[in-house]
């Protein structure tokens, strides 16, 4: 087992290396300069491009590039070259601030979509399924602006409440009130980040739940004469829920994935909308810091997975 | 014991038995489709859509269209739908076809009607072509690693193709010298690779060149790590990367997208690929001789492509919502042409005056999307008999 | 004890309707082993499943008919009666023992949850009963072997563990669906000796289905041959292997190879078992059956009395027999 588990974390090393090069060179390539070298900008003398480059080792070789960024990134030395902030600094920061967004998006899919998965697989046909089933659809389709904007609009006009940024603005930083409206501007984009996850899982759930019900082992169940719930929940379930316990390792790269756009919309200063803004300021350090970070994620995400795997299967001791 | 035998001898009809009526696997599959009413309402949606995007693109192309998507009437802006233009003001050519602003007009007095029309190709040809490009890749690397999975690339192969590879970006980029000299390189590692490797059991191999012929690792371990380094790659991040670093177009966007959703493609052929691998009337076809090409392609190919199409289908709706996202944020087709995702885009800005540039759109997406998810997922249901009911 | 009286099980699909049972009645008294023969898709595992409740109601749909269990129609009994009887009264045998085993759980945890599920005892009283079974059942080293999970087990083990389930609480009857049909013919003849066994020892009733001629001969007191769901023929394996009389049975037994047909070919009934959604009209095995006449075609025949207990559905024959 060890020996597996060995051999998966030097797999996962060497992936992450060729990540690390394959992102620096679609950045690299990318034809511009990167934002404050701007060639055009009075501002900018000669003089002071030249410094610039050579600060930044942007006249050294591509190799030579790489290694220096990559050193910097490690160490923690590497600044951003939109506000000259050390980019680990910048990045907990706003990590910070989407982790209960995060959070709170996750549990709400995940506590959700396993009771709706399970019942509608469970009464297969009946309205709760079809009626569920077709809400999932709905959710998965919908543009998440759209959604994001439907929902703004709904909740401003009837409630009359602000919902854009982590608080409002104005509001005293302390006591009972300020945490209200914490959570309060907390639970649309959290609700927005775990709706489309409900619906894709639901229905994964189900189909997952669906499957095992068909196997035989669940029909001598039956024929033992167990009763309804021990044959659903006790016998099918527990072998319809392995496939999730290893997704559960995969939430992690969660983390920064889906919240760009929701973190657009709600002016939310997490590391989504950091990744937008460095996007757009061709801020270099900083996409490439946050895109190996989040290769660090996918790649400890399914390790944990191999890992709860092998725990949980009593086929797969290895 | 009655002479059953003796009977034997006697006129018996051929079998006689009365035969199920044949129905072809297409037509036993379609009427299970049939019987989906949302599937079916989702391929008539999509029909609908292609007709749509088709008469879009003939009626609001070139430089005088029928539906004219890019004309500015700054006097007659963020007027809502169904309102009559103001006759006063506007030039005779200026007026709407229909008479009226059907959908309303943006910001700058642009009939959002015909920027919808035009908008629908736009979406359906960054659907199609992405997914196309994305299981075509797929397809192909997921079938080489499901078949060709455990034969080994030597440290030869490796260098050649590296060599090779190498040599030709870098006389692509510019390098011509470097590259011409990877490419020279290469080339003679490859031939040292076959003229060694056509006599390699009959004369021995010289010191040295022998670790060429050193296996490295199986082509299955090549493909999986290829797609394991594409998945570690944050999806929508990426694109919006690469879309931002590029100059804005719609070629560029349809690329991207494809590019960067293989993956899913790869992983069902490879899985499939390899348990049909170990079945029976694989191995009665080689048997017979039949070549690797034609296994492969007749015989293989149609057994994994059910998931490939039910994914694909999937594919074409996340790639519409992928490119209204894009062009939300901005980064999508470039102005004036018309997409649903930057009238979105153009609407945010006027969410309370006029929610109609928010809800076209936005109901027009989900409405194709919708199609699509539910025409996918029928066709899984359909071709995955596990989930039948029995 | 168990009997069986004109039940009808169908399958809908696509307006299509599959006749799997088409009407048949059989039965089994206390402490007698009855096998019911026939190739695959005549019905005899659907019928099987309909006593206890396991036909898969969506498509599947009793049609009518009753089956008596100890007095009581099994058909009108409410679902949690069912549960009662299920396991401890009558317990199944499936046939596929590779997969009717859940490889979630130990074996030792599934034997016990059998005995607990339908009797109040003490976990400990379940685990040593439990050993118990599993010795009789011919699993070696049982104390050990009951932390194992089904992947660890052989087919055989797997399948001697699944009887070990089925007899935990005595059950009256034992349904057992071609229990050795996945298996190894060396396996399968310990499997049946094993059978043979637990018959003499505990007085079961067992309702043994199989398509093997010869696993019948070897245990069987009496057996019911099933066509495209009726029964054929039915009386005791001595009379019928002596004297079958419906062309069907006549026809299978003449299919196997025996020394006294060496050198010559292999006998096979010409034509194919019908689609239960489209069988012939009258009597089913008529395309296929060298006695045919034009009244085959016609009416449905009825149950023939050859013997004493023995009857088989052809009046043809039987005017072959007796007429002349």
């Amino acid at each position: 087992m060890l020996a597996f588990l060995g051999r998966s974390l030097i797999q996962k090393i060497i992936t992450l290396f060729f990540v690390s090069v394959i992102s620096f060179l679609i950045i690299y390539l990318a034809p511009g300069e990167p934002s404050q070298i701007d060639p055009m900008n009075p501002k900018f003398t000669q003089e002071v491009l030249e410094r610039f480059r050579k600060e930044f080792h942007l006249d050294k070789p591509l190799h030579v590039q790489y290694f220096y960024f990559y050193r910097d990134l490690i160490s923690g030395k590497s600044v951003s070259w939109k506000d000259n902030r050390p980019v680990l600094g910048k990045i907990y920061e706003r990590f910070l601030n989407s982790l209960p967004l995060f959070i709170l998006g996750t549990l709400i899919t995940w506590t959700l979509s396993f009771p709706v998965g399970i019942h509608a697989a469970i009464r297969r046909g009946s309205f709760y399924d079809r009626s569920t089933t077709f809400l999932a659809y709905l959710l998965i389709s919908i543009p998440g602006f759209f959604f994001a904007y439907m929902l703004i609009i709904f909740v401003v006009t009837q409630f009359h409440v602000p919902v854009i940024g982590m608080e409002t603005f104005g509001i005293s930083s302390a006591g009972w009130s300020w945490l209200m409206d914490r959570v309060w501007h907390l639970l649309l984009p959290s609700i927005l980040f775990g709706a489309g996850g409900i619906a894709v899982l639901s229905r994964y759930v189900r189909n997952q739940m669906l499957e095992v019900e068909g196997q035989d082992y669940v029909r001598t169940a039956k024929a033992k004469g167990l009763p309804a719930d021990k044959v659903h929940y006790k016998h099918a379930l527990r072998n319809a829920l392995l496939p999730f316990v290893t997704m559960f390792g995969l939430i992690l790269p969660g983390l920064l994935g889906g919240s760009v756009i929701i973190e657009y919309i709600f002016s939310w200063p997490g590391m989504g909308r950091m990744a937008y803004e460095a996007i757009l300021a061709r801020d270099y350090p900083v996409i490439l810091t946050v895109n190996f970070i989040s290769a660090i994620l996918v790649l400890v995400g399914t390790f944990i997975s191999d890992l709860l795997y092998m725990v949980v299967d009593p086929r797969i001791r290895l | 014991m009655m002479g059953v035998n003796e009977k034997r001898g006697s006129a018996f009809p051929e079998g006689g038995v009365l035969e199920t009526p044949k129905k072809t696997l297409f037509q036993e599959n379609w009427g299970l489709f049939r019987k989906n009413r949302l599937a079916m309402a989702g391929l008539m949606i999509f029909v609908a859509f292609f007709i749509i995007a088709l008469t879009g693109r003939i009626l609001t192309y070139g430089r005088d269209p029928y539906f004219n998507p890019a004309l500015v009437r700054l006097q007659e802006k963020l007027r809502p739908p169904l309102s009559k233009p103001n006759m006063e003001t506007l030039k005779p050519e200026e007026v709407p076809r229909l008479g009226i602003y059907l959908f309303g007009t943006d910001d700058l007095g642009r009939d959002v009607f015909s920027r919808m029309f035009q908008g629908s190709w736009v979406s359906l040809t960054v659907g199609f072509v992405a997914v196309s490009i994305a299981v075509v890749i797929g397809v192909f690397l997921g079938g080489i690693g499901g078949y060709y999975g455990s034969s080994q690339i030597s440290l030869g192969y490796l260098l050649a193709s590296v060599l090779l590879g190498g040599g030709i970006i870098g006389i692509l980029l510019g390098g011509t010298a470097v590259g011409v000299l990877m490419v020279l390189l290469g080339a003679a590692v490859a031939a040292v690779l076959i003229r060694m490797g056509n006599s390699k059991g009959k004369r021995p191999i010289p010191m040295g060149f022998s670790v060429l012929f050193f296996n490295l690792f199986s082509v299955d371990v090549l493909i999986t790590g290829l797609i394991d380094i594409m998945l570690c790659f944050p999806s929508f991040f990426l694109i919006l990367t690469v879309v931002a670093l590029l100059p804005a177009s719609i070629y560029n966007i349809m690329i991207v997208i494809g590019l960067t959703s293989w993956m899913g493609a790869a992983r069902f052929v490879r899985a499939e690929f390899l348990s049909l691998r170990e079945q029976d009337f694989i191995t009665a076809a080689t048997a017979l001789g039949v070549s690797n090409w034609r296994i492969i392609f007749r015989h293989m190919v149609p057994n994994a492509m059910s998931p490939v199409l039910v994914s694909a289908t999937i594919g074409i709706a996340t790639a519409i919502l992928t490119e209204a996202g894009l062009s939300f944020l901005g980064f999508g087709v470039p102005p004036p042409d018309a997409t649903w995702g930057n009238i979105l885009s153009s609407g945010k800005d006027f969410l309370f005056d006029a929610p109609w540039l928010t809800f076209v759109p936005g109901f027009a997406v989900l409405i194709v999307v919708l199609a699509f998810n539910l025409f996918g997922e029928g066709l899984r249901e359909v071709l995955n008999p596990k989930l039948r009911e029995r | 004890m168990l009997s069986v009286h004109d039940l009808k099980v169908f399958f809908h699909s696509d307006n299509i309707v599959s006749r799997a049972v088409d009407g048949i009645s059989y039965e089994v008294r206390e402490g007698e082993t009855v096998c019911l023969v026939g190739e695959s898709g005549c019905g005899k595992t659907v019928s099987a499943l309909a006593i206890l409740g396991l036909v898969p109601q969506p498509p599947g749909k009793i049609r009518g008919g009753k089956i008596l269990f100890k007095g009581k129609n099994l058909l009108d009994l409410d679902e949690k009666i069912l549960q009662e009887i299920r396991g401890r009264a009558i317990s199944m045998i499936f046939q596929e023992p590779m997969t009717s085993l859940n490889p979630v759980f130990t074996i030792g945890d599934q034997v016990e949850e059998a005995i607990i599920t339908h009797e109040a005892v003490k976990k400990d009283e379940a685990h040593r009963r439990t050993i118990e079974l599993l010795t009789d059942v011919g699993i070696a080293s049982p104390e050990e072997r009951m932390k194992d999970y089904p992947h660890n087990l052989s087919g055989g083990q797997r399948q001697r563990v699944m009887i070990a389930m089925a007899l935990a609480c005595k059950p009256d009857l034992v349904i057992a669906d071609e229990p050795t049909t996945a298996l190894d013919v060396t396996i399968q003849d310990q499997i049946l000796h094993l059978f043979r066994e637990l018959k003499e020892k505990r007085h079961m009733a067992l309702l043994y289905i199989t398509h093997n001629l010869g696993v019948v001969a070897e245990i069987a007191d009496r057996m019911y041959v099933m066509y495209a769901g009726i029964i054929a023929e039915v009386g005791n394996v001595e009379q019928i292997f002596r004297d079958p009389s419906h062309p069907y049975t006549m026809g299978l037994l003449d299919s196997l190879p025996s020394r006294a047909r060496k050198g010559k070919p292999l006998y096979s009934i010409p034509g194919a078992v019908p689609d239960p959604a489209y069988k012939p009209q009258g009597c089913p095995f008529n395309p296929r059956c060298p006695y045919v006449q034009e009244s085959c075609r016609g009416e449905f025949p009825e149950m023939c009395d050859f013997e004493d207990h023995h009857f088989a559905r052809c009046p043809i024959t039987y005017k072959q027999r007796k007429g002349s």
